[in-house]
């Protein structure tokens, strides 16, 4: 058995032996995506809905009873007029409103545009935006109907979000999850690996060893790269069974720019390592140095565009938000290689040279 | 400078920023000669022995390990020494076993050298029961003793012992260096640090460091009857008491 795979096994014996841990790596993911998928979920079965109509009469029944028939929404409360409407919303009692002008009939019944105020609450925003469509389709398809039978009816639907009038687009987390995840794996995990090696004492004897540095760092990120790139796998999977988000790109285009991604993020557990002597340590520069930025600064949660200029520049040098940038460009977008090559170029550079770096901060033989 | 010499140091220094951790030291091992290696915490004996280890570069002076420069020739040392440090180097989570054929792999062994010397490296410890154990779940002593035979696995020519006993009960330790004695009756050079003054007593030679520098060196007795003290533990209070 050569020395590299006679490494590389241990470190398997290490990761498959420490159960813990290794539930924390295979299940985090799995669970992120439900957890993520749930939060900016795209279809919403029971909207809770507030209907204020001032003066009942046939038509507005009839539009009520198109609400309730949609099968999205949930009438929780009729009201007479819009006063009590503002509690509802603080309480999460109603999550949208429709409001019928007074003399709304009366007004179609003269040829008149009838309005209708639909309000959406926006701080979940995805239920914001599908009240707003719903609502508007039904009252469209209600005037189709009318029209149909002979009868011009105008209703002209206004909408207004409340509490949060920005609203994220769906769809988008997969990736930027994708990069978190790897993030862990290989930043986390590479960087407590190592630091324990150093506590113990084992890393010593490895290093008096005739072993080369980089065959120590190759056995000891090898498993790991496995490791990221199955959780890759899971997520992109799930995210397509469960939540049918698309991929539309190349498969394999997405694997090797993970692998590249993985690569970089490993880089920087081993030059974590290098700079810390306890786990502890290796841990919150993890979270630091890695985590938080691939949060915070790579478009994961928050848009780079709406970023103040210093931290949009800092962002360019956090490899997430390359990743995020072509992972979703390829399953969101199906973009090729042919446009994607400088933000790979990127990672590429940066894999290069954190390689480099993390072999070299090795070799300093730990002085000091 | 012996040419059976298995270590010499010549003016060996090392210094961190303005503090010189080791400071020209000058000393000779003999092949298959227990070296003692003694000093308070802090003295520069770990320094000394990681630029003999090859882990740390020497900033001035020069040392050959089996008859290798330090300097220019660490890839070859690292084949010829063993190395046990004070924090154990084996793992926990691998089984005893595991742990041997992981060593002998990296040091270049064949399978069947592994597995033969596997079964002779248990049956003289003792441990053919816990050779599917867990490193964790023996005794302390027993961790010792296999983790000085598996620095011995692949026959190095020098092993450094850097405080091997520290921790471990009285029995245990007399046991090891029952080990360490076998060791060198069958050729291999041990150099060894402790801060135990019997264990100092049970060497060929040892020498004290004291702020970095070789404050005494020699025999046991030889020590004893030119410092007029009674034992080295005397001896090592009176030069620490010095600085």
């Amino acid at each position: 058995m050569s020395a590299l795979a006679g490494l590389v096994r241990k470190e398997v014996f290490h990761i498959l032996r420490d159960r813990r841990t290794l539930v924390v790596i295979v299940a985090m993911p799995i669970l992120q995506v439900i957890l993520f998928g749930y939060a900016i979920r795209t279809d919403v079965d029971r909207v809770r809905l507030a209907i204020v109509d001032p003066a009942p009469d046939p038509v507005t029944l009839a539009l009520r009873a198109r609400f309730d028939a949609a099968g999205v929404f949930d009438t929780v409360a009729v009201l007479p007029d819009a006063r009590s409407l503002e509690s509802l919303f603080r309480r999460g009692a109603a999550q949208g409103a429709v409001l019928f002008e007074p003399g709304f009939s009366e007004h179609l019944g003269r040829g008149l545009p009838g309005s209708v105020l639909i309000v959406g609450d926006a701080s979940e925003p995805n239920t914001g935006s599908i009240v707003q469509a719903y609502a508007a389709s039904v009252v469209q398809a209600y005037a189709q109907d009318e029209l149909a039978r002979g009868r011009r009816v105008q209703i002209v639907p206004t909408v207004r979000m409340r509490f949060n009038p920005t609203r994220e687009s769906s769809n988008l987390f997969v990736p930027g999850l994708m990069a978190f995840v790897l993030t862990i794996v290989s930043s986390l995990m590479t960087a407590i690996s190592l630091t324990r090696e150093k506590e113990t004492g084992t890393l010593e004897a490895l290093l008096v060893s005739p072993l080369r540095p980089w065959q120590i760092i190759a056995g000891k990120v090898a498993p790991y790269v496995v490791v990221g790139f199955i959780s890759v796998l899971g997520v992109v999977a799930e995210a397509r069974l469960v939540f049918a988000v698309p991929l539309r790109g190349s498969l394999a285009l997405l694997l090797v720019e993970g692998v590249l991604f993985i690569l970089v993020s490993l880089s920087l557990g081993i030059l974590i390592s290098a700079r810390t002597s306890s786990q502890r340590v290796a841990m919150m520069g993890a979270l630091i140095g890695t985590m938080l930025p691939t949060m915070l600064l790579s478009g994961f949660i928050f848009p780079l565009e709406s970023m103040p200029l210093p931290l949009r520049a800092i962002s360019v040098i956090v490899p997430a938000r390359w990743f995020v940038l072509v992972a979703r460009s390829i399953m969101l977008k199906g973009t090729g290689l042919a446009y994607l090559w400088r933000p790979t170029l990127v990672l590429v550079v940066m894999a290069a040279v954190l390689l480099a770096a993390s072999t070299r901060a090795f070799h300093e033989r730990l002085e000091g | 400078m012996t040419a059976d010499a298995a270590i010499t140091a010549h003016e060996l220094t090392r210094r961190f920023g303005g503090f010189t951790a080791v400071d020209r030291i000058t000393f000779d091992v003999r092949a298959g000669e227990v070296f003692g290696f003694l000093g308070a915490n802090g003295a520069g004996k770990t320094t000394a022995i990681r630029m003999l280890t090859g882990l740390l570069a020497p900033s001035s002076g020069r040392a050959t390990v089996a008859g290798y420069d330090i300097a220019r020739e660490a890839e070859r040392i690292k084949r010829r020494i063993g190395y046990m440090s004070q924090r154990f180097s084996l793992y926990e989570d691998l089984t005893v076993r595991e742990n041997i054929r992981l060593y002998g792999g990296i040091y270049g062994l064949s399978d069947r050298d592994i597995d033969d010397r596997t079964t002779r490296l248990l049956a003289r410890l003792g441990l053919e029961h816990a050779a599917g154990q867990f490193v964790r779940a023996i005794p302390l002593g027993w961790r010792q003793k296999l983790a000085f035979s598996v620095a011995l696995l692949h026959q190095p020519r020098v092993v450094f012992l850097d405080e091997p006993t520290s921790g471990v009960d009285p029995i245990t330790r007399r046991q090891f260096w029952e080990l360490i004695y076998e060791a060198a009756a069958a050729g291999t050079t041990v150099l060894v640090t402790t801060h135990y003054m019997d264990e100092a007593e049970y060497c060929d030679r040892i020498s004290i460091m004291v702020a970095g520098r070789i404050a005494a060196l020699g025999t046991p007795a030889e020590l004893k009857r030119s410092f007029t003290v009674s034992s080295i533990d005397d001896l090592f209070v009176r030069l620490a008491r010095e600085t």
